[in-house]
């Protein structure tokens, strides 16, 4: 799976824009995203990954979180 | 039943208020979950009572002051309950000494148990709360959290940190609908104070205004109210069951 496209998706859905507007150095914080969201959005991707995603540590951008995510599967 | 359908994880459920609660939400239809450490028998006698009431119990040997074991219990809970609706952070112990003759042991295990064992808990349950966007978090912690207490330098600190903690967690969690309230017991007639000293007992009955203890019976009610819809409104306050110590 496209980790980067599935996360731009679901931001999307999220924020009411559209995703090609998103980079990966946009940040969350710049899209009014806080951590707790930011938590919600990788519960999402859980489901569709069938993987436990712990956040550990704040993530300030896109492409942050899409390394995280790749990094654990 | 105000709580059928539900699933409450009570830690230190085993004997005393955790007993209490554990029942009583039991019997408002909540299936119980009970992680406790010490004596067996007691917590096979709760079991027994929450059985009869035709709950689901599950009941597991934890010291929640131990972060990995904490997790881990509490991802059994949720497999074996299907989650947890309801967290009752009731486990805690006593060390009173004056701080003079406090040990750093003495100040270490009470605040673990009493108070980083909430983090630990909170922290295994918080995402399966979100993603139910859903949830109750009901802290015990004391009058001696709120007045202070001579002799329990470490119990007082800890409960103080409890209704910080609690305080915190609601104001992070408000807005995904999960509520975390604390309830503080005054005097209240259980096997921690029976171990009390005669003396210290006398001299806390003395300044109770209602003139007699409570039982734990009366915090369980204000838990089961609390985890219900009754209270959806309620978030962030700290309820003092206490024949009016600390008013």
């Amino acid at each position: 799976m496209d980790i980067y496209a599935k996360l731009t998706e679901i931001l999307a859905d999220h924020t009411g824009r559209d995703a090609g507007e998103f980079t990966r150095d946009t940040t969350f914080e710049s899209l009014g995203i806080d951590s707790l969201e930011t938590v919600e959005m990788v519960m999402e991707l859980e489901d569709d990954l069938d993987v436990e995603l712990e956040l550990e540590e704040k993530m300030n951008t896109i492409g942050e979180l899409v390394d995280f995510i790749e990094s654990k599967l | 039943m105000t709580l059928e359908g539900k699933v409450a994880l009570v830690t230190g459920g085993s004997q005393g208020i955790g007993a209490a609660i554990a029942r009583k939400l039991a019997s408002e239809g909540a299936d119980i979950a009970i992680l406790y450490v010490g004596n067996p028998v007691p917590a096979e006698e709760t079991v027994a009572a929450i059985e009869a009431m035709g709950r689901r119990v599950f009941c597991q040997v934890c010291d929640v002051s131990d972060f990995d074991a904490t997790q881990a219990a509490v991802k059994e809970v949720i497999a074996q309950l299907g989650g947890v609706d309801i967290l009752v952070n009731n486990a805690a112990i006593t060390r009173d000494k004056v701080l003079l003759a406090m040990s750093e042991a003495d100040w270490d295990s009470v605040l673990d148990i009493n108070l980083k064992s909430m983090f630990n808990t909170i922290k295994a349950c918080y995402r399966n709360f979100m993603k139910k966007k859903a949830g109750r978090i009901i802290n015990i912690t004391s009058v001696a959290g709120i007045m202070g207490n001579a002799g329990q330098a470490n119990y007082a600190s800890s409960k103080a940190g409890v209704i910080g903690l609690t305080k915190t967690v609601a104001r992070e969690l408000a807005s995904r609908h999960i509520n975390c309230n604390a309830i503080a017991p005054g005097a209240i007639r259980t096997p921690m104070t029976d171990s009390m000293d005669p003396k210290d007992l006398q001299a806390i009955l003395d300044t109770i205004p209602l003139g007699f203890m409570g039982e734990a019976e009366d915090i369980a009610e204000m838990a089961a109210f609390l985890a219900s819809d009754k209270a959806k409104y309620i978030t962030g306050e700290v309820i003092r069951i206490d024949g009016g110590i600390a008013m």
